[in-house]
């Protein structure tokens, strides 16, 4: 009994110790990252290169998910709403619960899946078809031209693309609250104007979705370049990927959350 | 020929690659390199042969400087290897060529901006200048007109002749070569085997050649090296090895199934297998 005790707290040691030394070389990778991003600044098309397939590519999921996101909460806010006679109020709920939230949590996780996935596999498999071998013995640092330009491109794309999130949410909530249900425009709008503060709500949902970008880029870029070299491997890692920076996005926000909007 | 430490036979000038009583390993168990020493003067072309497995490629690694070793020095043009920071390294590399056993050529980039691209990164050419360069060296590999091709699209044989105009793209002055004629079909090996030849001696560079193909290489490489079980075991020129009656040596080249190298993985007796799980 006591031998099975002892293997038990032996195997939950080390998963420990081997979680905190992946802690620690994925710190070691972020350092190394932005040490050598002098490239992907200078060489601003390497970046460009990587916004577009981490940040256009990803603008269809972005748009429809936004879209829809908006008008369900048109149906569900005005449902609410008017049990209280405040209609109205429709264009803040929708507005607010964007800007603040949806926009850069949804954004995130669905950038995470699309477009964190993608970097994590391809970088992964230059692993293990010896490009980033080649790349080394040919004197060119891989960190430099292939991870840094990707991890910035990422950085990049994420609060455009959380702001896309937000901006065609709104317009969801538009179609279905005054266009379908037939709220009053001119106080959907000038009531949204009011209430949604620029640097208190719209500036602050900005800033995580930075966080995120950066959090979620960080992670792909590290797992892929972390990965074994076989097709196990990579398939593995680029699941990790998702899962924990989808985990990393729900925990750093409600953080963030809990930082910003102390006092409402 | 002997299986002692000596250097390629009629050795002159300088060696570009001097391996002195070098050991590897990977971890605590697996010893993959035990002592070897070795050197490649300059000019010549070597091909350092072996079963799979056996620490060719892990002995490549240490000449480019991606692994250190766990005792003994490794020079190349007179520089210690094993002592470099990063910026030394990238300087001697600068100076190397390799090509990798399935070529590594970079999957989102055509043929043409694969074999551009060192000189992209390394040097201050126009793209007028580049172009010529990179047509001039997917000449010479005779695949000027799958510039625009991508590795995607290129067989075997092709994608290995892209990688290798590549590795010549800023003219190194050693060539690596990591097993170039794994899976290519005869005519495809026959042309890498010329090319490797041709182009050693065109560009004045040293070349050494990984490999486990007997047959091909040695049709074209001046000396061999013999590595089993982490030593080096035997050497000589094609001729000698040809001749040699060591029987790992006479195994190896004449592809016999069983000899000093054993067919069977190391297991319990067949019989105790087999009746063993039925008791």
């Amino acid at each position: 009994m006591s031998a099975r005790l002892a293997a038990v707290v032996a195997d939950v040691g080390a998963r420990v110790v081997s979680a905190v030394w992946r802690i620690g070389f994925a710190s070691r990778f972020f350092w190394l990252m932005l040490r050598h991003s002098g490239t992907a600044l200078r060489r601003f098309p390497l970046t460009v290169r990587e916004i577009y397939f981490a940040g256009v590519l990803s603008l269809i999921i972005i748009v429809v998910s936004g879209l829809f996101v908006g008008m369900v909460l048109g149906l569900q806010g005005y449902d609410t709403l008017a049990r209280y006679g405040s209609a109205e109020a429709l264009g803040v709920l929708v507005a607010l619960s964007l800007v603040r939230e949806l926009g850069p949590v949804v954004a995130a996780l669905l950038f995470a899946s699309r477009a964190g996935s993608a970097i994590t596999a391809e970088i992964g498999l230059m692993k293990a078809t010896e490009q980033l071998d080649a790349m080394e013995i040919m004197a060119v640092d891989p960190i430099a031209r292939v991870v840094a330009p990707r991890f910035w491109g990422g950085v990049i794309s994420m609060p455009l693309l959380a702001a896309l999130f937000s901006a065609t949410g709104i317009f969801g909530g538009y179609l279905v609250g005054v266009v379908l249900i037939g709220v009053d425009a001119g106080s959907f709008w000038s009531q949204m104007q009011a209430a949604v503060d620029f640097r208190e709500d719209v500036w602050n949902g900005v800033i995580k979705s930075i966080v995120f970008g950066v959090v979620v880029t960080w992670i792909a870029v590290f797992e892929g370049y972390d990965a074994p070299p076989t097709a196990e491997g990579v398939s593995g890692a680029t699941t990790r990927t998702v899962v924990t920076s989808s985990l990393a996005v729900l925990g750093f926000d409600f953080i963030l959350t809990a930082l910003m909007f102390r006092g409402v | 020929m002997s299986a002692s430490t000596a250097t390629a036979a009629g050795a002159s000038g300088e060696n570009v690659v001097e391996i002195d009583d070098v050991s590897f390993a990977y971890d605590d168990v697996r010893q993959v390199l035990s002592g070897i020493s070795l050197a490649i003067p300059r000019g010549r072309l070597v091909a350092i042969m072996g079963g799979s497995g056996c620490g060719k490629t892990t002995l490549l690694r240490l000449i480019g400087g991606a692994l250190r070793p766990t005792r003994g020095a490794v020079r190349v043009f007179g520089q210690l290897v094993n002592r470099m920071n990063q910026d030394e390294l990238y300087a001697l590399r600068r100076r190397l060529g390799m090509l990798f056993q399935f070529g590594a050529l970079f999957t989102d980039m055509s043929s043409y901006d694969n074999v551009a691209f060192q000189m992209r990164e390394h040097t201050a050419l126009t793209e007028e200048l580049i172009r010529d360069l990179v047509l001039m060296k997917l000449h010479a590999v005779g695949l000027r007109g799958a510039a625009h091709l991508y590795p995607a699209e290129l067989s075997g044989g092709m994608a290995r002749r892209v990688a290798l105009a590549r590795a010549i793209a800023l003219d190194p002055q050693l060539m690596m070569y990591d097993e170039p004629f794994a899976g290519l079909d005869p005519i495809s090996l026959s042309v890498i085997g010329q090319l490797i030849r041709r182009l050693n001696d065109a560009l004045g560079a040293t070349s050494i050649v990984v490999t486990h193909d007997v047959m091909e290489s040695l049709k074209i490489v001046d000396y061999i090296y013999f590595i089993a079980d982490g030593r080096i075991i035997a050497q000589g020129t094609p001729d000698e090895i040809r001749a040699s009656t060591m029987p790992f040596v006479h195994q190896f080249v004449h592809g016999e199934i069983d000899g000093p190298v054993a067919f069977h993985y190391p297991s319990r007796a067949y019989r105790d297998d087999i009746l063993g799980a039925r008791a």
